[in-house]
């Protein structure tokens, strides 16, 4: 399958910004996508809404885009009521971790069978640059002006003390990790997860004096720390990605009982 | 045992609502659970496995209207249940579900508000909420049953408007009524409507319409490859969000679709139509209307069981030969001034509303002394 079997090319030139993440990551779950040998036709997308949530409607397969944080709610009903079918969330931090907080944790905690994409550029993209629960502290956006003063959000960490059944993060930089973790992941039963850590020139990069797309990318290449040297560093990295670092791996990968079995709606 | 048998029963309205929904071929319920609503949730979790569905308590209420919206896409018959403060949350995925012409049924027994009110009495203080709770303009269809055998029956009525106009259909009960007991009569044939699906792959101009202005149901996982958004779109399904003619075009079909077709969706119950003094009223107090129009031939009753769109042309006709409307609701008066709207143009000298808030219906006597 080539690029345009996947993506629809009619729909392009897509509506991401020069320099956007998002290039990236769908390049990388094209070739996941294909390499998992999943059916086009029997595969649903679902985004919330924001910049990742425009993704589905660029991939040639049936796409419910629904409204801003509750994606995976949508995705749950989609997946209970028709097993058969794969369903795959693309969202955001501000619509994962925020207004969709209270979706992604309890989905993690029943473990549905879901695989849940998040593209995290620790802002608002779509709205033009305010404050998420994953800006890090300090950091500057149109709503902090004088530097953010709340924890940021682990949203990895969160998935794991939740229940998911794999949980991985990677940033732009990783493609080939990011491209593993996500065909792991769209292979998974249960809940898996994965989360790109993204750059945002448009709007994180301006307003924390990252003036060109490359320059985010290289603080998320310089940030970014294997987990498993993280856990040595000081306990305070759990407050988020260490305060300016970004952990990055395989955060979990366990076979608790997924949320159809349990119920019995399937064997 | 999937549906039950024809034959009488004795059950609650809300269990009623549940066995309706059954008959109907709902086969997947998602809710959370809300005094005076729980009744249905309890009652699917143990029925709807029986019948081959499937029974999901979620997080909230904007999940489990979320959850039914996603159910519906994969052509699975789906229905909530919930009171006032859950629906106060469905409400924006409500809009959605227009926007997206997706058949749910929603059943909401009315409690008492703002707020979280009195939890376990009955109001109607929903009603205009039903109609314009979520933000733009659009339609659905609310109905309202007054008695155990219209929680059945209506349950029903509200899947098959809903499959047919691809529309969200509202049950809009309230506490007296869902937690009323009473016997009601599953008949030998129940009439039963299921969705227009497209056969063939769409891909392209998925909600082409023709003079019905229904498109049919692309359901997910056939191949046909649809994209879905609660953005404007076009008739191929994309988002068109700066065309102005494009989002006329679109919502005018959307609310066009129920407005034109209000012959079908209408239903009033009308008794002594002449008479000189109309008791409009529905749900709970219209029970009490009853007693008065048996005993009172110059009293006459009438009661939408359509709330929306609202029986318009039924009302007309009978105000033409009213001399006074007195209209009962268990709310500061929603219904009211739709009615004051439609019969302002009749001869009708009088169009007064008797209030009841707290759970209390208007009593025969009551009504009786207003019109005296
Ligand atoms: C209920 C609701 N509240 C607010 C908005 C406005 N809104 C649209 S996208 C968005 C945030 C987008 O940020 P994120 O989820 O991080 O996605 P990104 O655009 O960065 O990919 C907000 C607040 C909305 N559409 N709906």
């Amino acid at each position: 399958m080539n690029f345009f079997d996947f993506y629809r090319q009619d729909r392009w030139p897509h509506m991401f910004c020069p320099g956007c993440g998002i290039g990236t990551v769908m390049n990388a779950f094209f070739h996941a996508f294909v390499e998992s040998g999943l059916d086009q036709n029997k595969t649903v997308f679902v985004a919330g809404i924001g910049c990742s949530g425009r993704i589905p409607g660029y991939i040639r397969a049936d796409s419910l885009h629904t409204t801003h944080g509750r994606p995976i709610a949508f995705a749950g009903g989609i997946k209970v009521a028709d097993p058969d079918l794969k369903v795959v969330v693309f969202s955001g931090d501000g619509d994962l971790g925020a207004i969709g907080g209270n979706h992604f944790i309890n989905a993690c905690r029943r473990n549905v069978e879901l695989t849940v994409i998040c593209i995290n550029n620790y802002i608002y993209g779509m709205t033009g640059g305010q404050a998420s629960t994953t800006t890090p502290r300090d950091f500057f956006s149109s709503t902090t002006p004088y530097g953010n003063r709340e924890y940021p959000f682990d949203l990895s960490e969160v998935a794991v003390a939740a229940g998911a059944n794999y949980v991985a993060r990677w940033t732009t930089f990783h493609v080939k990790q990011m491209k593993k973790a996500m065909q792991k992941a769209l292979l998974k039963d249960g809940f898996s997860f994965v989360e790109i850590a993204s750059q945002c020139p448009a709007q994180f990069g301006r307003y924390n004096q990252m003036n060109s797309a490359r320059q985010v990318f290289e603080w998320l290449k310089a940030s970014a720390v294997p987990r498993s040297k993280a856990s040595k560093l000081s306990a305070d990295h759990l407050d988020l990605n260490l305060m300016g670092k970004i952990t990055v791996g395989e955060f979990v990968e366990r076979n608790r009982e997924s949320y159809m079995k349990a119920l019995g709606v399937l064997q | 045992m999937s549906k039950l048998e024809p034959g009488t029963y004795f059950m609650q309205g809300d269990e009623a609502s549940v066995e309706g929904a059954i008959h109907a071929g709902c086969k997947f319920f998602a809710g959370y659970p809300i005094t005076p609503a729980t009744e249905i949730a309890e009652r699917m979790a143990r029925r709807l496995r029986q019948a081959g569905g499937v029974f999901l308590q979620l997080e909230d209420e904007i999940t489990a209207i979320a959850a039914i919206i996603g159910a519906s896409w994969t052509g699975t018959k789906a229905m909530t249940a919930t009171s006032g403060p859950g629906f106060s949350l469905m409400q924006e995925n409500l809009g959605y579900a227009c926007m997206t012409e997706t058949p749910i049924v929603i059943v909401d027994v009315q409690r008492s508000g703002p707020s979280t009110g009195q939890p376990t009495r009955a109001a109607q203080g929903d009603v205009m909420q039903a109609r314009w709770g979520s933000h733009g303009d659009y339609e659905v269809i609310a109905l309202a049953p007054n008695s155990v055998q219209e929680m059945f029956d209506l349950t029903i009525t509200a899947f098959n408007l809903s499959e047919r106009y691809r529309v969200p259909a509202i049950v809009l009960s309230d506490a007296d009524i869902g937690h009323m007991r009473g016997t009601f009569v599953i008949p030998e044939k129940v009439e039963i409507v299921d969705r227009k699906y497209h056969t063939k792959p769409v891909s392209y101009n998925a909600f082409a319409y023709d003079e019905n202005l229904v498109p049919n149901f692309p359901k997910f996982g056939q191949g046909h490859r649809v994209h879905i958004t609660g953005l404007t779109h076009d008739i191929s399904g994309y988002p068109k969000t700066t065309d102005a003619k494009v989002h006329e075009a679109l919502v005018t079909r959307l609310v066009n679709k129920i407005r034109l077709h209000r012959e079908d969706i209408c239903r009033a119950e009308v008794i002594n139509p002449h008479a000189d003094s109309l008791v409009v009223a529905y749900g709970s107090p219209s029970n009490s209307v009853y007693e008065v129009v048996n005993e009172r031939a110059d009293v006459g009753l009438f009661r939408p069981i359509t709330l929306w769109p609202f029986p318009e042309e039924q009302l007309r006709e009978c105000a033409a030969h009213a001399r006074r409307i007195l209209v009962l609701e268990m709310n500061m008066g929603q219904i009211y001034w739709e009615v004051e709207r439609i019969a302002r143009k009749s001869p009708c000298e009088k169009i007064e509303l008797l209030t009841r808030l707290g759970g209390d219906v208007h009593t025969p006597e009551e009504i009786l002394e207003k019109l005296a």
